[in-house]
C-alpha cells in the first residue's frame, strides 16, 4: 500500500534511533517543581492556593478560568513555596506556582471518581476532559475539551489520532503506541463518542512500521476504526497536511480542522483521556523524549509537569562537551532556552540537546531565487518573497501573498542553500501585519 | 548569534546558542550548490578534451581565471567581500569556456570572461540579483564582438565525415545534411567545446537533478516544447524541417536546458513559471532556428527568457494551501 501524504515538505535526517527502542522511565519527582499558570492557549488558570499551603499529588491548585482555559493540578505532595513570575521554556516568564517536595508522603494521592467508559455520556466525557487539565499534547497546548465541543452547527464525520511524530528526534508518541496501544484506542473511542462520530482514524508516518503493525491488528475489530500509513515526510503531523492526507480536504487559511469535518487529537492526548476517564487521573505527567548528540543518556521519560529542565538533562546524565543548545520541543518548531530553571510543561514532547554537528549553521548569502523553498512551502506560499517584503517593510504586500497564513514549520528555512533565516523574517513581518490589522480594526 | 552564560554544574560554564526554529538546515550552501554544479560539468569537460583535444582545457583555465580574477576585483574594489572561492564565479567561467568553439582565441575568451562577471552579474550586484545568465551574456558579447571566430568551428579528432567543418545544425540548416543521432549522442560532431556530446551533458544533468540542484521541471518543459513546436514543423514538411529528436540533439539544446536554463538566478522560482520558461525558450529557439539566419539560438532564447522571469513569476504564484476550498457548514 502506498502511503499517503501532502505536496511539498522535506525529510530532515530523523535521529529517531537514538531513542525509539527506549521504553519510558519514570523521572522520581524533584525538590522543587515550577508550575506556570498557562500552560495551555487561552486564559492563564486562577490560583486556589496561597503561599504556605499544603498540597497533594493531583490536587487541583488553580482553577479554568474562562472557556479557553485550563485547571492545573500538583504534579507532587509538597508545601507552595511562592506564587510569582518565573522561567518558563516559552522564552518569556509567566506568574507559576512553586511549590517544594515534600519527603516522605509518597502514598498520598488525589484522583478523580473512575467513570465507566461503556456507559459515559459525551458531556460527562467533555466534563471529565475540562476537568483533568488535559490540554494538546502536540506543542500547542490547545485546551482540550474546546476541541471536544464544537459549535452545534458543525458536522464533525472523523476524529484523527496524530501518530505521525514527524519532528526528528522525537519517539514519545511511538513509544506510547506501541507501549500503550490500548489505552490510545480506548481515548479514540472516548473522543469519538464525546463527538457523535463513527470514523476514527490513526495516522501513522511508515517510519514507524512496529506502531502500524501493533495498531492496525487492535483495532482489527473495532468498528469505524483504521490505521493509515502516511509518507514519511516533515511536517506531516502538521494539522492541515495531516488532514489533507487523510481526508483529502484542505483547511482553508483562518479555520479550523472542524471547518471541513475533522478533528484532530494527538496520541498523548488520547492516552491522557483514557487516563482521566477510567483511573481517574488528572494531568500531571508530561511523556516525553529527552534526546540529541549533546545529552550522554538520551531517554523516554514520563516526567511529573513543573520539573526543571536542568533535572530531566541531570537524570539524563548530563550534557556532552560539545553541546551548544538546547531545545524544549522538536527541532524544527521547538524553542531553544536560555534557562536550564523552565520547568517541563503539560505539553512539552522533548528536551534535547544538540551538539555543532547537529545544528551547524553556514554563511548566510543573498537569495539565489531557486525556488527551493516555494516547493517546499507545504501550504503552498512564497517563503523567499515573505521575508523580501518584511526586509523592505511592505507589510501590505507580505499580507497580500498570505504571510497570516504561514505556520512557521521552518520546511522554508530547512531547505533554503542560501542559509537566510526565512522563519524569523517571516515572523517578523506576521507580527507587523497582524498590528497592523489590529489598527485597522480600531479604525 | 545570541549566547548566554549558565552555570550547569559549580565551575562549568556554558555558552547556550539561541537562535530560533528551525535548529536544523539542509546543509546545503551556495558555495556546495556551485561546486556540485561545477563538478557536474566534468562529463562535459571530458568530452570536449576527447573530441578536441587537451589543448582545449587553456580555454577553459582561462575562462575560469578571468572570470574569478573579475568577479574578486569589482568586490574589492566595491569592499564588498571577495567570494573567491565561492565557486560561483568560477562556473560563470568555466560554463562560458563550454559554449566556446574549440581552439578560440585565449584573448577573446578573458574578454568574454570580463564581460559576463562585469556585465553580467557585478553590475546588477552580484549573486542573486542578475537578470540575465551571466555566461551568456559574456557569450552574447563574444558573438557580436568576434563573429567570425566564433563560428569557425574546428573538426572534431574522431569526426564523421558528413559534417566536416560544420555543426550539424549548420550541416541541415544550409545543406540539408543530417548527422546520425548516435553521433549527436556521442559527440564526435562539430561545435562548442562542451556540448556536442548529449551523453556527457545529461550524465551532468541527471546528477544536478538527483541531488535536487536542478529543478526537473525546467529540462522536461524545453523537450516537450521542442517536440510540440519542432515536431509541428516537422510533420508539415518533413523534408524541410529536421525532426524534434535531431532538434534535441544537435547544437546546445540540452547544454542549455540542463546547465543554462536551470541556472537559479536567472530562472523563475515557481513551479507552473519553470514550466512556461522551458516552453517558452523551446518556442523562441524553434523560431530563431527556422526562420532565423543563424542555425542555432539556444543562447539568445534563453537570454530572452531571462526578461521575462520577473513577470512570470509575478503571474505563476501558487494558490495558497486551502483557498479554494469550501468550508462545510
Amino acid at each position: 500500500m502506498s502511503s499517503k501524504t501532502f505536496r511539498g515538505g522535506v525529510h530532515p535526517k530523523e535521529y529517531k534511533e537514538l531513542t525509539e527502542h527506549l521504553a519510558f522511565e519514570f523521572l522520581p519527582a524533584t525538590d522543587e517543581i515550577i508550575l506556570p499558570l498557562s500552560q495551555h492557549l487561552g486564559k492563564e488558570a486562577k490560583p486556589l492556593v496561597k503561599k504556605g499551603d499544603e498540597v497533594i499529588l493531583g490536587q487541583l491548585v488553580a482553577q479554568a478560568d474562562g472557556f479557553i482555559s485550563a485547571p492545573i493540578h500538583s504534579s507532587v505532595n509538597g508545601k507552595v513555596l511562592s506564587i510569582g513570575k518565573e522561567v518558563t521554556p516559552l522564552g518569556f516568564p509567566k506568574d507559576s506556582l512553586v511549590i517544594k517536595a515534600s519527603e516522605n508522603s509518597v502514598d498520598k494521592k488525589f484522583t478523580l471518581a473512575p467513570l465507566n467508559p461503556d456507559t459515559i455520556t459525551p458531556d460527562e466525557i467533555r466534563q471529565r476532559v475540562a476537568e483533568a487539565g488535559i490540554v494538546g499534547q502536540g506543542g500547542a497546548a490547545f485546551p482540550t475539551y474546546v476541541k471536544l465541543s464544537p459549535p452545534k452547527d458543525k458536522v464533525i464525520d472523523v476524529v484523527i489520532i496524530n501518530g505521525c511524530e514527524c519532528e526528528p528526534y522525537l519517539t514519545r508518541d511511538y513509544r506510547l503506541m506501541i507501549e500503550r496501544p490500548d489505552e490510545l484506542i480506548s481515548g479514540l473511542k472516548l473522543i469519538m463518542k464525546a463527538l457523535g462520530v463513527n470514523r476514527g482514524v490513526i495516522g501513522i508516518e511508515d517510519n514507524k512500521p512496529e506502531a502500524i503493525k501493533i495498531l492496525s491488528h487492535k483495532v482489527e475489530y473495532e468498528d469505524g476504526i483504521e490505521v493509515i500509513s502516511l509518507k514519511t515526510k516533515y511536517p506531516q503531523g502538521a494539522e492541515k497536511m495531516l488532514i489533507k492526507a487523510v481526508t483529502g480536504k484542505e483547511v482553508p487559511p483562518g479555520k479550523l480542522p472542524m471547518d471541513v469535518g475533522a478533528v484532530i487529537q494527538n496520541v498523548g492526548t488520547a492516552i491522557a483521556i483514557h487516563d482521566a476517564v477510567v483511573k481517574g487521573e488528572p494531568l500531571t505527567i508530561a511523556a516525553l523524549t529527552v534526546s540529541g548528540l549533546g545529552i550522554r543518556n538520551p531517554k523516554n521519560l514520563y516526567v511529573p509537569v513543573g520539573t526543571p529542565i536542568q533535572n530531566v538533562i541531570d537524570y539524563c546524565g548530563g550534557i556532552t562537551e560539545d553541546a551548544v543548545k538546547i531545545v524544549v520541543g522538536g527541532p524544527m518548531m521547538g524553542i531553544a532556552q536560555y534557562d536550564l530553571q523552565a520547568p517541563v510543561m503539560k505539553a512539552t514532547s522533548g528536551v534535547l540537546v544538540l551538539t555543532k554537528k547537529e545544528v551547524a549553521e553556514n554563511e548566510e548569502t543573498p537569495c539565489l531565487r531557486c525556488g527551493q523553498c516555494v516547493d517546499a512551502c507545504p501550504l503552498n506560499l512564497m517563503p523567499t518573497r515573505l521575508a523580501r517584503y518584511t526586509q523592505l517593510k511592505r507589510y501590505e504586500d507580505a499580507e497580500g501573498i498570505g504571510i497570516t497564513v504561514c505556520m512557521e514549520c521552518g520546511t522554508c528555512a530547512f531547505t533554503c542553500p542560501a542559509n537566510i533565516p526565512l522563519v524569523q523574517w517571516i515572523r517578523l513581518g506576521k507580527q507587523k501585519v497582524l498590528q497592523m490589522q489590529k489598527e485597522r480594526a480600531v479604525k | 548569534m545570541e549566547t548566554t552564560t549558565k552555570t550547569l554544574e559549580p565551575k562549568q560554564k556554558v555558552y547556550f546558542d539561541l537562535t530560533t526554529s528551525p535548529h536544523l538546515h539542509s546543509q546545503w550552501s551556495t558555495a556546495k550548490v556551485m561546486w556540485f554544479v561545477n563538478l557536474a560539468l566534468v562529463p562535459c569537460i571530458a568530452s570536449a578534451l576527447i573530441f578536441f583535444g587537451w589543448q582545449q582545457v587553456f580555454i577553459m583555465l582561462v575562462a575560469v581565471l578571468f572570470a574569478v580574477g573579475t568577479e574578486a576585483a569589482i568586490q574589492a574594489i566595491r569592499k564588498k567581500k571577495v567570494t573567491l572561492f565561492d565557486g560561483s564565479a568560477a562556473l560563470t567561467g568555466l560554463l562560458l569556456s563550454l559554449t566556446l568553439p574549440p581552439n578560440f582565441s585565449l584573448s577573446a575568451t578573458a574578454i568574454g570572461s570580463v564581460v559576463a562577471i562585469g556585465l553580467g552579474k557585478q553590475i546588477f550586484g552580484g549573486i542573486g540579483y542578475n537578470i540575465f545568465n551571466p555566461a551568456l551574456v559574456g557569450r552574447a558579447f563574444l558573438q557580436a564582438a568576434f563573429p567570425v571566430q566564433i563560428t569557425t568551428w574546428t573538426k572534431p579528432n574522431y569526426a564523421v565525415d558528413a559534417v566536416s567543418g560544420a555543426t550539424p545544425l549548420a550541416a541541415f540548416k544550409f545543406d540539408k545534411l543530417l548527422t546520425e543521432t548516435t553521433s549527436l549522442a556521442i559527440g564526435n560532431v562539430g561545435g562548442s567545446l562542451g556540448e556536442t556530446s548529449a551523453i556527457a551533458v545529461l550524465l551532468g544533468g541527471i546528477f544536478l537533478i538527483a541531488v535536487g540542484i536542478v529543478n526537473w521541471r525546467i529540462p522536461l518543459s524545453m523537450i516537450m516544447g521542442m517536440f510540440v513546436f519542432g515536431g509541428a514543423f516537422w510533420i508539415i514538411n518533413p523534408q524541410q524541417y529536421p525532426s524534434p529528436v535531431f532538434q534535441i540533439f544537435a547544437g546546445s539544446f540540452l547544454f542549455g536546458a540542463m546547465f543554462m536554463a536551470t541556472d537559479w538566478v536567472t530562472s523563475p522560482i515557481t513551479n507552473k513559471g519553470m514550466w512556461i520558461f522551458g516552453l517558452g525558450i523551446s518556442l523562441v529557439l524553434i523560431l530563431i532556428r527556422i526562420f532565423g539566419g543563424l542555425p542555432e539560438g539556444v543562447m539568445y532564447s534563453i537570454l530572452f527568457m531571462n526578461a521575462f522571469v520577473p513577470i512570470i513569476n509575478r503571474y505563476t504564484r501558487p494558490q495558497i494551501f486551502g483557498q479554494l476550498s469550501e468550508v462545510k457548514k
